[in-house]
């Protein structure tokens, strides 16, 4: 049998290119008479557009064109809705230019073309646009309010969305309960910021009326399709290809981003290769934001903790647009019961338009939301009934003689939340053991009586991953030997290369070397949907699986004709189909891949080509799911926090590459330590936002992310052959509930509440500085 | 926005570039665009992130924070210098063995920062190896596979040190 590397620790096939400076990242590009774009953004929330005057921009020498609204013509055309949620009332998508009339600081108004970028910047001051300002809707919850100013003002409310999911009688199960649970949680505003911003190069050709489209996106078969369709060109006339692309995460897709049309448009029209580069100032003012939500949430429990009922009403702030439907809420409601068993649910979600950038999804795409309120008020109900959280938890956990069990919730795609091939209570054990959670308890009241204030969180979550609908894949054997594996899905920095290698290579029966992966480019691959929900193993991989054993059964097929032998005894080992137990007869896939594509005859009903194309479509999402626990010390002098251990259990089911899935784990703690922490995107009144460098929005450096100690518990998926369950997102899940457990915890003293993420060292002050007043 | 132009002479990677430059050109985009050594990446533009960061006069410099006419007649390293011919650095080979990248795109900043930390700290500590990363930001990894990775390029290069 063939080298195992499912589930090795391989070393990243991307890797070399990205360390010696030789990969091809978006300003990397480079193309003969190239010209530069600039983005003229609006300085005002909310305000009409009276006069747009480019007059005094096109005279500066250098200057190629200036685009308006006027210009676009039937392209500026409304983008499509992604999601349509049912509850939907007012959906509004943005278009890439505000025609009259902008919505948020950072809208795209008009774009300049020039000789060079620096040029480009320059003639932005010199366009006159007369605005007639007026009263933005800022904050989401004065937004909701009637006789607020509208967004929209076609509309009359800023409601866009008002949803409600559920299942059981949540009234009776009330009505029952000993004890009820009500908070107001609140996780703020924060973005995504990749290291690498977002940009365009697009190329047009006369002769073939053709366009070539680089684009930092996470979905470049969509992108294609959009972009065709809005310049009235076929798709097979337009290319879009994912470059390398530093960081995604889920910023890196909105079909479109206005500039993912304007620079393709102006590169037509001008007939000239076009490049822009976004700033990170405008990276915060013109890319998607994510997270703030409201939620009014109750949990109805007996006395001995057994949770009867579920109530969350939420506000979804929405921004300015809905391209994508309120998907953050749906998100964060389908995996709202988490790990635990609550007979009834009831959630409604609001979502709200605001005169603010557009939000969609950052890594978890609102399940980090819901996973704080359930385990917030886990912790509140807990310390009610005066039981240990752990124990609370212990409760009330899905058991493995539970499943298949339903959670009561729909995830994405109608995914009812069924609870499969899952461990809770042995992650619950792994995690209590590992961070010796009795011991710290046992040690806690000696660190209380010497002025200690430590304090342990736990935080449990079960995250949908691998949602539909497909992912597809060519696996295709040269006659020199190489293996081509093909898709459409690009990747941001995961390692898709490497994870495709090791599913194909080993599966197949050749040396990984042998293999080679086109990914992201729509004229290799044009079928796909893109990379973001945790699900490039689940669906992208399991499609390279199903194509692979297609190509593996041909070439025993042909094998076995050529050697004159039975295909079961025959066996592939290192590129070469050889006979059971007899070596020195065999024949190289190569050559069965000449054989396969004869130059005299084929045989009629036979495809050419050693090769398959396969797709994966799941029919549901899978569901990963872990716990995360850590001890803090906090100093009540300065409120700042040291987190002495922080220790992660998780069950992403199979791991293809352990040294990628720990990758992944510690990247999205480091995210979800930043959104808990650190980062927070503040508006004033107005609408401005008020945190557009990295010295206003800080995101975390070495010095403030913990070692953090991972323990696996990998029960394979019974949905995909792979037996996989995805890992991408599920990191950040629980860090800010169990972030804020265990500052509580610490400072069970001072009687500390935690309702909204982020905290930082002023709000630690102030709940002790409230309780010692 | 006049068209005022200097020659500047700039070393990098031990390879001569003379070009006339606009005053108000970054060095960055002078060693991207003008030197086209684009390993050198851009992610911030004010300072902060050290995505940017180069040897200048061998010392970690941020080319998004400096003038290309300010570099004239200086000697700069990038990370185009730092493997010789196919043979990684330890540096570039303990970031490909402890997965210290993800996106890569901080990543030779990283490199640069630390060639010269570890020049400096050769036997570092892991608080003085997160102290010496503190200054680049990376949004893909958590930092803890590149601190790995920087103790792990710290065993290599002694152990070339030592070597015959």
């Amino acid at each position: 049998m063939s080298t195992r590397l499912i589930g090795e620790r391989v070393k990243r096939r991307e890797d070399r290119r990205l360390l010696t400076g030789t990969a091809q990242f978006i300003d990397d590009i480079h193309l003969p008479n190239m010209a530069h774009a600039a983005v003229l953004r609006s300085p005002h929330a909310k305000a009409r557009i009276l006069r747009i005057d480019a007059s005094k921009a096109l005279a500066l020498p250098g200057v190629l064109a200036v685009l308006t609204h006027e210009d676009l013509g039937a392209a500026n055309d409304p983008m499509p809705l992604l999601n349509q949620d049912r509850g939907f009332i007012y959906p509004r998508t943005h278009r890439a230019f505000a025609p009259g009339q902008v919505r948020f600081v950072g809208e795209a108004v008009a774009l300049v073309v020039a000789e060079s970028r620096y040029r480009a910047e320059d003639a932005l001051e010199l366009i006159e646009v007369d605005y007639a300002p007026s009263q933005a809707a800022v904050d989401v919850m004065a937004a909701a309010k009637s006789g607020a100013p509208l967004v929209h003002d076609d509309t009359d409310s800023n409601i866009a969305c008002r949803t409600t999911n559920g299942r059981g009688d949540v009234d009776a199960a009330f009505a029952k309960a000993d004890i009820v649970i009500r908070e107001e949680l609140r996780p703020e505003r924060g973005a995504a910021q990749p290291m690498e911003t977002r940009g365009c190069v697009a190329q047009y050709d006369t002769s073939s009326d053709s366009l070539m489209v680089w684009d930092t996106t996470q979905a470049p078969v969509s992108a294609r399709g959009l972009i065709a369709a809005k310049l009235g060109m076929p798709e097979a006339n337009v290319t879009v290809i994912a470059p390398d692309v530093g960081g995604g995460f889920g910023v890196k897709i909105m079909l479109l981003y206005p500039e993912e049309l304007l620079i393709p448009f102006a590169a037509r029209r001008l007939k000239r290769p076009v490049k822009w580069i976004e700033d990170r100032r405008e990276h915060f003012l013109g890319s998607n934001h994510e997270r703030l939500m409201v939620h009014k949430v109750e949990l109805a429990a007996r006395k001995d903790g057994t949770l009867l009922g579920l109530k969350d009403v939420f506000y979804y702030d929405s921004g300015a647009y809905c391209p994508y439907g309120p998907i953050n809420a749906e998100c964060a409601q389908g995996i709202l019961p988490g790990p635990y068993k609550i007979p009834a649910i009831h959630t409604e979600y609001i979502a709200v338009y605001t005169n603010t950038p557009i939000v969609s999804p950052y890594r978890g795409a609102g399940m980090p939301h819901g996973n704080f309120v359930m385990e917030t008020v886990m912790n509140r109900l807990a310390e009610r009934l005066g039981l240990d959280p752990v124990e609370l938890r212990r409760r009330n956990l899905v058991t493995p003689a539970d499943c298949p069990y339903d959670g009561g919730t729909v995830f994405q795609y109608g995914s009812r939340l069924i609870h499969r091939d899952c461990d809770y209570p042995a992650l619950l054990a792994k995690l209590l053991a590992a961070i010796d959670y009795d011991g710290f308890r046992q040690a806690q009241p000696g660190w209380r009586a010497k002025g200690l204030h430590k304090g342990i969180g736990i935080g449990c979550y079960v995250e949908g991953t691998g949602i539909p609908p497909y992912e597809g894949m060519e696996v295709r054997v040269e006659p020199t030997g190489f293996v081509t594996v093909t898709t459409g899905y690009p990747s941001q920095g995961q390692g898709h290369q490497t994870t495709l290698i090791q599913v194909v290579a080993e599966t197949l029966g050749v040396e990984p070397e042998m293999v080679n992966v086109q990914a992201g480019r729509t004229d290799r691959f044009a079928w796909g949907v893109g990379t973001f929900a945790s699900r490039a193993a689940v669906v992208g991989c399991t499609a390279a699986l199903k194509a692979t054993r297609r190509v593996r059964q041909r070439a025993l097929d042909l094998a076995a004709d050529h050697l004159e032998a039975a295909a079961s005894d025959l066996d592939i080992v290192r590129g070469r189909v050889e006979l059971k137990g007899v070596p020195e007869i065999g024949v190289s896939l190569g050559e069965l891949a000449a054989l396969a594509n004869p130059i005299i005859t084929l045989e009629p009903g036979v495809e050419p080509g050693l090769r398959a194309i396969d797709y994966h479509r799941p029919e549901g999402a899978t569901f990963s799911s872990g716990m995360h626990g850590l001890i803090v010390e906090v100093d009540i002098e300065t409120g700042m926090v040291k987190i002495e251990r922080y220790v992660v259990v998780h069950d992403c089911g199979v791991m293809i590459n352990p040294l990628i899935v720990e990758g992944q784990i510690l990247g999205a703690i480091a995210q979800g330590l930043g959104g808990t922490f650190y980062e927070k995107l503040v508006f004033d009144e107005a609408g401005q936002l008020l945190t557009t460098t990295f010295m206003d929005y800080l995101i975390p450096t070495a010095m403030e992310i913990p070692h953090i100690e991972i323990h696996h518990l990998d029960r394979p998926s019974s949905l995909n052959p792979l037996g996989v369950k995805g890992v991408g997102e599920g990191g950040v899940m629980p860090v800010a509930p169990a972030f804020a457990a265990a500052i509580e915890d610490a400072l069970r003293l001072y009687d500390a509440r935690i309702n909204a993420f982020p905290f930082g060292p002023p709000d630690i002050l102030a709940m002790i500085e409230g309780r010692a007043r | 926005m006049n068209d005022e132009r200097r020659t500047i002479r700039v070393t990098i990677n031990g390879q001569v570039f003379e070009r006339a430059v606009a005053p108000n050109l970054l060095l960055s985009d002078f060693i991207r665009h003008e030197a086209e050594l684009t390993g050198t990446h851009v992610g911030c533009e004010h300072g902060v992130c050290g995505a940017c960061t180069i040897l200048y006069e061998s010392q970690p410099a941020r080319s998004c924070l400096m003038l290309a006419v300010q570099a004239d007649g200086a000697r700069l390293e990038t990370i185009e210098s730092l493997a010789k011919g196919d043979a990684l650095h330890p540096l570039q080979t303990a970031f490909w063995e402890k997965h210290g990248l993800q996106c890569g795109y901080c990543t030779p900043g990283i490199l640069m920062t630390m060639k010269a930390f570890l020049a400096e700290t050769p036997n570092p500590s892991e608080a003085e190896i997160r102290v010496a990363l503190s200054g680049n930001l990376c949004r893909c990894t958590g930092y803890q596979q590149i601190v790995e990775a920087v103790r792990h390029a710290a065993a290599l290069l002694s152990a070339a040190r030592v070597a015959p």
